[in-house]
Formats: structure tokens, sequence, C-alpha cells
């Protein structure tokens, strides 16, 4: 489904602060797959999701999504077809719209063709928006007239999930989108995500720094550090491993410890 | 005290109130909507005037008016144009604009400060004309002797351009519109193209300001090459007191907020005018009415925090409190 090659990126390049991000990072995925991501800090995550998703071109290398080439694609052509969300809630909703209003742009939007630039939502479209509502059990259904802004963090951000997989996106990218949440929340987020995740078969890139999560959720493990990929685990021996085996794994590939202000090492 | 609040009054000022309220729609789009301080507003709404001048002249008053959304369209692309594709900030791409304008303008007016229109069908002796041949005397009394025809004709216009406003921003493009003034980093995230978005917006904003204009012309049968000047501030001022009034909500409602302010503009200014305001003073009231009305959510905000402030004070000296 997705498909890195060798992609390199460099920051300010030729200057005092260059910084080489990418390093021939190479990565492919599998359609239906839902690899998590640790790494410490620096490691370039997000910066491999910014070149995924277009932010800005790649040095070198190439990156095909669904058998199509979409290294040079512009930003908001390949958001047609890639859902993102961010650690900040704010960042995938607008606030003056409502809550029908910001559902009804991204459902506009994101299929495909179907819907020219005068289309509007009808009746059976909002109706659908209210049984996607109901699934997040927050009660938001019945607040859909309201602003977004007047919404919680959490619920801000389960409403940009569900915006973001209304229409089956081909690629899931999450940045530590639990990460600013408070614990309850962030698990009422996560089960949602991983409800929504397996139950539409959504390939899925998903960055944390909750090393039980890392293990406990989606079908494979990947550990980053300096721009690339040093641990890569999937199948049975993914099932096998603790978090311990995992920090192991990460010495012995990456030559050092994990090293992030950040991470999480227990579950909850 | 009466004589200030005569049905003529009322009546001329809500005309005005609904010719200027387009503009005061303009800005409600790319001010409040795109979230772009818009400043080529005054040169735009004289291009309305000149255009539609020109063509009004020429006897077509229909044709005029479309000629004059027509390059009031023109303008909003090159505006957005230099701040979407060649970088320039959006303030003062809107003053670059606004400056090459006026020579624009000077030209569409066949090179002379000002147009007479006396002679000239328009829109609104079409309507009086359209009166006589198809209603009856009744009806011909109370819309052309006693003035109502006019106000007729603005608020069928306004009428529509606020509907056709209302339902596009229910649209996907509308809805793009406002999630690009609304949340640039969702946009940036999304597959919306904020530059195409801005385009569009910044087409339609400069269409119903150069529409205003144009309907502006025939309404007073002359053309200045002066008349937008200070619109920018004018149109803001009403849109600040609509929604002082008329509050946030939903578009439609907001819509609404916007043709009450501007309507509601005009009679303060009215009002100024009857109270004997010397002409030459009439700039300075304007301004301060734009200042008052600016100013006065946030008077409003803090007169309560302070009223509060003084009230829970006075409790704890009462009381005696630590």
């Amino acid at each position: 489904m997705l498909e890195l090659k060798s992609i390199y990126k460099t920051f300010n390049e030729g200057t005092v602060n260059e910084k080489k991000v990418l390093k021939g990072l190479s990565l492919s995925l599998e359609s239906g797959d839902f690899a998590t991501i640790v790494g410490s800090n620096g490691a370039g995550k997000s910066t491999m999701f910014n070149a995924i998703t277009g932010v800005f071109y790649v040095d070198a290398g190439e990156i095909i999504l669904d058998g199509e080439d979409i290294t040079f694609k512009k930003e908001y052509f390949r958001s047609k077809e890639i859902g993102h969300l961010f650690q900040d809630p704010m960042l995938g909703t607008a606030p003056h719209m409502t809550i029908e209003e910001n559902m009804a742009l991204a459902y506009l939007r994101a299929s495909k063709g179907r819907h020219g630039y005068f289309s509007r939502v009808g009746k059976k479209d909002k109706e659908m928006f209210r049984e996607h509502l109901k699934l997040l059990d927050m009660g938001l259904e019945d607040r859909m007239k309201q602003p977004a802004g007047l919404l919680s963090g959490g619920q801000r951000q389960a409403l940009t999930l569900i915006m973001a997989t209304m229409v089956t996106p081909k690629l899931l990218l999450l940045d530590e989108h639990t990460a600013a949440l408070d614990p309850a929340t962030a698990e009422k987020v996560l089960l949602l995500t991983r409800n929504i995740v397996a139950g539409r078969n959504i390939t899925c890139l998903m960055v944390t720094h909750n090393m039980q999560q890392a293990l406990s959720l989606g079908n494979r493990t990947i550990m980053m550090d300096s721009g690339n990929i040093v641990f890569d685990v999937s199948g049975e021996e993914r099932k096998k491993l603790s978090v311990e085996d995992l920090l192991g794994k990460f010495k012995d590939n990456a030559g050092k410890n994990l090293d992030n202000d950040r991470i999480l090492l227990s579950g909850k | 005290m009466s004589s200030i609040f005569t049905v003529s009054i009322l009546q001329s000022a809500l005309e005005l109130g609904f010719i200027y309220s387009l503009v005061v729609l303009a800005l409600f789009i790319s001010f409040k909507i795109l979230n772009i301080a818009d400043l080529s507003t005054d040169g735009c709404f004289t291009l309305g005037c000149a255009v539609a001048a020109s063509v009004t002249i020429s006897g077509h008053p229909v044709l005029a008016l479309f000629a004059a959304m027509g390059a009031g369209v023109l303008s909003g692309f090159i505006t957005a144009f230099l701040q979407t594709r060649l970088g320039v900030e959006s303030i003062l791409a809107g003053i670059i604009v606004n400056t090459g304008l006026y020579t624009v303008n000077i030209a569409a007016m066949g090179f002379s400060a000002n147009l007479n229109l006396f002679q000239c069908e328009s829109i609104f002796t079409m309507a009086k004309d359209f009166t006589g041949k198809y209603f009856g005397e009744g009806v011909y009394k109370i819309l052309v002797t006693n003035g109502w025809y006019k106000l007729l004709v603005l608020v069928v216009i306004v009428f529509i351009a606020a509907m056709l406003i209302t339902a596009f921003l229910g649209t996907r493009l509308g809805l793009s519109i406002r999630a690009t003034g609304d949340n640039a980093a969702m946009v940036k995230a999304s597959s919306i193209n904020p530059k195409f978005t801005i385009t569009v917006g910044l087409c339609i904003s400069g269409s119903l300001t150069a529409l205003s204009g144009g309907i502006l012309v025939q309404y007073q049968k002359s053309c200045d090459i002066n008349l937008g000047t200070g619109m920018v501030t004018i149109a803001l001022a009403s849109l600040i007191i609509g929604e002082t009034f008329i509050g946030r909500g939903p578009v439609a409602k907001r819509v609404v907020g916007v043709i009450f302010g501007s309507c509601l503009y005009r009679f303060i200014v009215a009002i100024a005018i009857r109270l004997n305001v010397p002409a030459e003073c009439l700039k300075l009231v304007s301004a301060l009415i734009v200042a008052v009305a600016i100013a006065f959510p946030y008077i409003k905000d803090n007169a309560r925090f302070t009223k509060r402030k003084y009230a829970e004070m006075a409790r704890r000296k009462k009381g005696g409190a630590d």
C-alpha cells in the first residue's frame, strides 16, 4: 500500500545548521498493516510523516502510495487519500464551524470524484454523520449544530478521527494523537482508533511514546533512530516481545539506549 | 425631536443601507470568513462605479451591473494572485491593487473624474416603467409616487445575493473557503488548496463590492472618482455593528446581521446630517462612528469585568474577610 524507497531529507543544507534527518529510509507497508512507530528524540518520525504527506519534497528517493508515485505531488493532492492526526487536537477541526459543517467538509472532500464544487450534504448524509458520532458515545450526536471550538480536546480529537476515516483513506497517519489528552480520554480515543482501523482494515502508521501501546496495538512495530529504521518486528516474534525486550532490541540495533524525554515505559 | 425620524429619512437610509450592504457582505467574506484584511475595497468599489457608469451611459443598465461584477472579479483575482502566487503580504497586495485601480478607474470613466447619468436609463427607471405598465394606480401610487420602488428593487437584489452567498457557503467549495480562514493548520493537512480557496473567495468578494458601486451610481445618477474613498472603514464598521447587535451563529444569521448593520450605520449617518452637522465634518463623524462601533464590544466586556471587580471588592470590604 505504502512504499518508501530510500528517501533522504536534509534541512538547512550547506549551512552550519545542516541536519540530515532522513538517511536512506525505506519502508514497505502492506494493505491493512497497522504499524506503531517508536524512536528517540530527533529520530525522524515526524519528518517521515511530513515526507509522506508532502509538507516538503524529499531530496532523494521515491514515495509510492497504492501503486501511484506521489513523490512530487502537492500536499493537498495527497491528503485526499491520506488521513493525518496530530498531537494537538486543535489542528484537526475548524473551531467556528459547527460539528456538522466540519463533517460535511471532510465528507464532501474525501469521497473522490463523487462531489463537485457546489455539492452539499443532504438529510441522508447528516443522518450518517449522526450514526458516526453515536459510535463515539460522547453525546456529540445531539450537539451537531454547535461550533467545534466548544468541544474539549478529547472530543475534538475523536471528531477529527471520525472525519479522517468517514471515507476510508488509503493511509492513516497518527502522530501521537492521544499524547495531549488526559489518560481516560486518551484511552477512549485509542480504543476508538483500534476499532475503526481494525474494523475497516485501514493501513495505518502510528507514532507513540508508550512502549506498551507500541506492542499491543496493531500488527507491526517499527523502531527508528537517526533517520533510519533500526528494528522492525511483526507476527509471532512481536507477540512474544515484552517492553524490556523492545528496549534491549533498540540498544542492540542502535548502539545506545532509547533516549526520549517523553517515553512511557509502563502501560497505563 | 420627532422631526428627526421622518419617513423619508428612514427610506433613504434603508436604500443606502441596502446598497452598501453588498460591500459589507464582501468584507464579511474576505475579512470574517477568509480572515484576510483586503484593502482593495475602496478601489474595487470605485471600479464598479466607473465600469457601471460607462456601460449605463451607453444604454445597457442591466449589463452595466454584470460588467461591474466582472470587473470586480478581475480585481479580486489580481489581489489574490499577488498574495497566493507571488508571495505579497495580503495587506500589501490590497494596497497595491487599490493604488493601481485609481488609474484603471479614471480610464474606465474615459479619463474624466466624474460622469453624469441623469438622462440614462437605469434599473430604477426600468422598475418605475415596469410598475406603470403592469400595476394599477394604487400600487403605482405607493411604489412610485411615495418612492418605495427603489427600496423594493434593492431589497430584491440584496435578498438574491444574500441567499446565493448563504447557500454557497454550505457547499463543498464554500465550506472549504470557510475552513481556510478558520484553521490554517487543518487546511494544510486536508485536501484543500488554500491558494484556490483564497482566490475564489476574493473574486466573490470583489464582485459584490463592484456590484454595490454599480448600483450606487445608478441610484444617485452620477459617478465620481472618489466614491470609494473610505469604503473599507465604513463597511468594517457596519460589519461590526451588525455583529454586535445580531451576534454570531449560523451563516444565515450572520448575513442578516451584515445587512442590518449596514442599514443601521446609514441611519446613524442620516441622523447626524439631520442634526445639521456641517458637510465638511461628515468624514470625522463617520470615523467616530467606526471607532465607537469597533470599540464597543471591547468596552462592554471591560465594563462588565470592572463592575464585577468593584462589586467583589465592595463585598469583601463589607464582609471584612481576612
